[in-house]
């Protein structure tokens, strides 16, 4: 497999290990120098630069978090003076003001960079040809691939998103050999083209998917590559990090962080001590080299752990576990942590229903109630009531079983549930808490 | 440059290009077919020999046909949309992306802009050519960019002020809105100082009503997604008719009946021969726009303008910075076997100063089931499908068959009620 | 009598919602002495359904088709009702307990008394139930 960065990608552990060190203690002296908000909190924590005497130190350096960003709105926490900055993008928040994150030229570069080599791992080349359905403007997701594909020399094709019947049009006709989307819109665009009378695997040159920008299953993937007839990677980012950064390499093992870019660490949210590789708690993330907005110690708030072992590509850069939920979207029912990624986790195991669901909490009395509303397949549809509710029951088991709480299942038409273009938006909670 | 100097390398760049569409077998059959080789065009005069490019032509040639270079070479592809059915494609090269962005480059230098202003591009990015091309136009000059895309306009606003946006872009009518909105929420936007205004016509009534409302300096842009996109032609600080970098674009004026050239101050179909186009080459490109040259020389002394534009040679219409064809419309409604054939369009502009089209259609009788849900439902197909393939939403009017015009002969069956924009 | 004769013809026609489409519509009824016994207007967006129980549905049909009209016969049924309160809940209860869904319905009262025309997704069981219950329908025979 051919590397867009030889140098970086092979460089050996020590090396990288030293690597490491030198760019973090860099940072930590930059941002006591440069950084009034992250001066105070080191202060604060009593940690000095010159404290960090190795790659483990990290740990005593303070945390940041989602909130520091919306409180120092729009620009407070930037390194740099304005003339520098060539890019904003702005990300919406549920409430108040919005995420802003500036860039400088470099911080493009190394974003470009980081995705240029991750595209490149997958084995895409200049003779590809790249759909970008993720949107464009204030969304990282679209700018971002649209840079890294045109870095690699591919022929990035825009199409930005919505009109699917026009996105499959054309993907069909210019022989697009990859697409850039999130996995629920890939799975709409799978069904717009049935349909139609297209399947992606047979009718088109497609054959690659990298998606992201929200959390996706295994099973999910097993499900994209048998149904499409494609490989599905996954893609890892936030526009806090500069946006979708990372992706996973060919042998589908988990998402590759590039170690000269960032440094990873998974935590246990509640007590912040750091977790071994394996374990699962929430991603925290330091941007080693990022000018304009530096990131460090970022609690991100995804749920992950860091894969032990090398992978069989070689690159001696860690790889993280997909993301199999946010630490503030778990749900609690019952007292029992629920990720609504487990949910399709279960239905994607269960052939008589689709992979599209919505869950709807309430309060009844003193207790939750969960209801989780699936469709139906058709090959699976039964005019008899009895079948019905043995398909009602059976999912109602195995998600008991898996969420060690009971569940109440409602069965609904093929195609009622809504279908998600961006981050997919499955949970209603009505609880008044 | 000097004008000696110009023409000589704007005839060295048009062999080149002749060399060029020599890969691209549509212009190698036409070429020989006329006889025409590169070293017979010994002055610009010779120009003239050449066959035009018409935009039905690169509608034949989709997808690839009119590419000169291997797809390997081809970094980037927009579409737009085609008279009837399929988009026009055109593609880049690596060279032409630079060429293309450092051509927006040089305008938003000529209009004053630096590496220190914050720079608004509120226009859909994606396939519209108008949104990548100012976003890399904008990064080469080393602004900050705010790739900000159209909608939620009280949004825009908070940006504006909360970035300090110095320059913005979008379509004259959506500045039109912005001014309404910031007017509402009592912001007069002080530090935006640059308006650059295109896709769509405008009259001076229109930028005199913009600049007075957002306080800016308001610019026209032009271009076309077959001759890169935007960056065509834009106007210098005097704002008196749009400049055109000649180095890397070859202009006639001609008279759209006759295809003979016209001199300056004479108004006919603007034609262009792009000169620095590596991937998708053209000849004498029909642009179709209404113009001409302007007689005298631009007190800014950069080489000579062509008048802000006056029309159409044709019946395309722009919708909210969007191109449509009538026959685009008459396409889409035949392939639905529940309307008629006949039809009619209404433009108007609303009180927000967006354009609405409105679409007039007969429901065919035995479509008519006596069922309202049925014929809501005809409605909403209608208005669907002609979203998806214009990338427009229209409001779709069911009418009674027989109530709609028929026409003998040339079809009216446009009624732009606009004013004057 | 067979259900089916309780399966009446109304005609539908389909309209503009501007001025002078309901008069034209009448004024072509009045012309072929057409007798008008109900009708309701449905509107839409720019458009609407003008229903009608009338007592040559055929003629009717024919010239307001001759006139340019997309026009369709719909079936319904009509159900005598009593012409005091709880009359219409009689009715409509009935049909929803056995999970027939009223489309739509239009109503009119005289000398012989109240008259609800429905429009159902399943017009024989509909029929089935009413007159099961001891219910009048009315028979097409008796609008000609």
């Amino acid at each position: 497999m051919s590397h867009w960065n030889p140098r970086f990608e092979e460089m050996p552990a020590p090396e990288l290990d030293r690597l490491q060190y030198r760019l973090l203690k860099t940072l930590a002296y930059r941002l006591y120098a440069f950084s009034p908000f992250y001066h105070a909190r080191m202060r604060e924590s009593g940690v000095h630069p010159d404290d960090i005497r190795s790659l483990e130190d990290v740990q005593k350096l303070p945390f940041m978090f989602k909130g520091d960003l919306r409180d120092n709105y729009p620009d407070r926490l930037f390194t740099v003076p304005h003339e520098e900055l060539v890019r904003y993008h702005v990300s919406s928040g549920t409430t108040g003001k919005p995420t802003v994150v500036g860039y400088t030229e470099k911080d493009i570069e190394l974003w470009t960079e980081s995705l240029a080599r991750a595209l490149t791992s997958i084995g895409l080349t200049r003779g590809d040809v790249i759909q970008v359905s993720y949107g464009y403007g204030l969304f990282t997701g679209g700018l971002g691939l649209h840079y890294g594909a045109e870095r690699i020399g591919a022929t990035v094709l825009p199409t930005s998103v919505g009109n699917t019947e026009r996105q499959i049009e054309l993907m069909q006709d210019l022989g697009a050999t990859a697409i850039c989307c999130t996995p629920s819109y890939l799975l709409h665009i799978g069904e717009v083209a049935e349909r139609m009378g297209i399947h992606l695997g047979r009718d088109t040159s497609l054959r690659a998917g990298i998606l992201g920008a929200e959390p996706w299953t295994e099973e999910m993937r097993r499900h994209v590559q048998d149904w499409l007839g494609i490989r599905a990677y996954d893609i890892y980012g936030t526009s806090e990090l500069s946006g979708p950064m990372f992706t996973e390499c060919a042998d589908q093992r988990g998402v590759h962080i590039w170690r000269d870019l960032a440094l990873v660490e998974v935590i246990d949210p509640e007590t912040g001590e750091s977790l071994a590789p394996g374990e699962r708690g929430e991603l925290v993330l330091t941007m080693l080299q990022k000018e304009a907005l530096p990131i460090c110690r970022y609690r991100i708030g995804d749920v992950s752990s860091v894969k032990d072992g090398e992978c069989s590509c070689g690159r001696a850069h860690p790889r993280i576990e997909r993301i199999t939920g946010r630490v503030d979207d778990m749900l609690i029912i019952r007292g029992i942590n629920v990720f609504p990624s487990q949910i399709e986790h279960v239905l994607l195991g269960l052939s008589e229903v689709g992979e599209h669901f919505q869950i709807e909490v309430d309060r009844k009395g003193a207790l939750d109630d969960m209801l989780v509303r699936v469709e139906v397949r058709k090959e699976a549809f039964s005019d008899k009531i009895a079948d019905l509710m043995a398909i009602q029951r059976r999912v109602a088991d195995r998600l008991k079983s898996v969420l060690n709480v009971a569940v109440r299942v409602e069965l609904v038409e093929p195609g009622s549930l809504p279908r998600f273009e961006g981050k997919a938006k499955r949970v209603i909670d009505k609880r008044v808490l | 440059m000097r004008p000696d100097e110009l023409e000589h390398l704007q005839l060295s760049r048009l062999r080149e290009t002749i060399e060029r569409v020599q890969h691209v077998p549509f212009y190698r059959d036409l070429l020989a077919q006329e006889g025409v080789r590169a070293e017979d065009i010994r002055t610009l005069e010779d120009l003239q020999r050449l066959p035009f490019t018409r935009k039905q032509d690169l509608r034949d040639g989709y997808p690839f046909g009119f590419f000169a270079v291997p797809l390997s070479r081809v970094v980037r592809i927009h579409t737009t949309s085609g008279t009837t059915g399929k988009p026009t494609v055109v593609g880049y090269t690596r060279g032409d992306l630079d060429r293309w962005s450092d051509l927006i480059a040089r305008n938003l230098t000529m209009v004053g802009l630096t590496e220190n202003d914050v720079f608004q591009n509120a226009v859909n990015m994606g396939m519209f050519t108008g949104g990548l091309g100012f976003h890399y136009g904008a990064e080469k000059v080393g602004m900050t960019v705010l790739p900000a895309g159209t909608g939620n306009t009280r949004r825009q606003i908070e940006m504006i002020d909360d970035f300090g946006v110095t320059a913005i872009h979008c379509t004259p009518s959506y500045a039109m809105h912005l001014a309404e909105v910031a007017e509402e929420m009592g912001s007069d936007l002080p530090s935006l100082k640059v308006g650059v205004f295109g896709a769509e016509p405008w009259s001076d009534a229109t930028r005199n009503d913009l600049q007075d409302r957002l306080g800016v300096t308001a610019y026209d842009s032009y271009g076309l997604s077959e001759l890169f996109g935007p960056g065509v032609a834009f106007e210098c600080p005097e704002q008196d008719g749009l400049h055109i970098w000649h180095d890397s674009y070859l202009v006639e004026i001609i008279d759209p009946a006759t295809g003979e050239q016209l001199g300056p101050g004479e108004r006919g179909e603007l034609v262009v021969t792009p000169l620095v186009k590596e991937a998708m080459p053209l000849i004498r490109y029909r642009t179709g726009d209404i113009t001409m040259l302007l007689e005298d020389d631009c007190p800014c002394g950069r080489t000579r303008r062509i008048a802000r534009f006056s029309g159409r040679v044709d019946d395309m219409l722009i919708i909210r910075g969007i191109n449509v064809f009538p026959s685009q419309i008459e396409h889409i409604l035949m392939a639905l076997p529940e309307v008629g054939d006949q039809f009619m369009v209404y433009v108007d502009r609303n009180e927000h100063h967006l354009d609405e089209m409105t679409i007039h259609v007969e429901v065919k009788r035995q479509y008519f089931s006596g069922e309202l849900a049925d014929l809501a439902r005809i409605q909403q197909k209608i208005v669907r499908t002609l979203r998806d393939t214009l990338e427009l939403r229209t409001a779709v009017q069911l009418v009674e068959p027989g109530s709609l015009p028929r026409f003998e002969g040339k079809a009216r069956r446009v009624v732009d009620r606009r004013t004057n924009v | 009598m067979t259900p089916d004769e309780f399966i009446i013809r109304q005609i539908s026609v389909f309209s503009e919602n501007r001025p002078g489409r309901l008069a034209a519509i009448a004024h072509a009824l009045e012309e072929e002495r057409v007798n008008i016994f109900a009708f309701s207007i449905a509107e839409a967006s720019g458009f609407g359904v003008v229903r009608a129980l009338v007592d040559k549905p055929e003629k009717a049909h024919a010239r307001l088709t001759e006139d340019g009209f997309n026009v369709a016969f719909t079936d319904v049924i009509a159900v005598r009702m009593r012409d005091e309160p709880g009359g219409l809940y009689e009715v409509a209860s009935m049909l929803g307990d056995t999970g027939i869904n009223i489309e739509y319905s239009y109503a009119y009262s005289g000398p012989a008394g109240a008259v609800l025309i429905l429009r159902v997704d399943r017009p024989a069981e509909a029929i089935e139930r009413i007159l099961s219950a001891g219910k009048e329908l009315l028979s097409a025979a008796a609008f000609r």
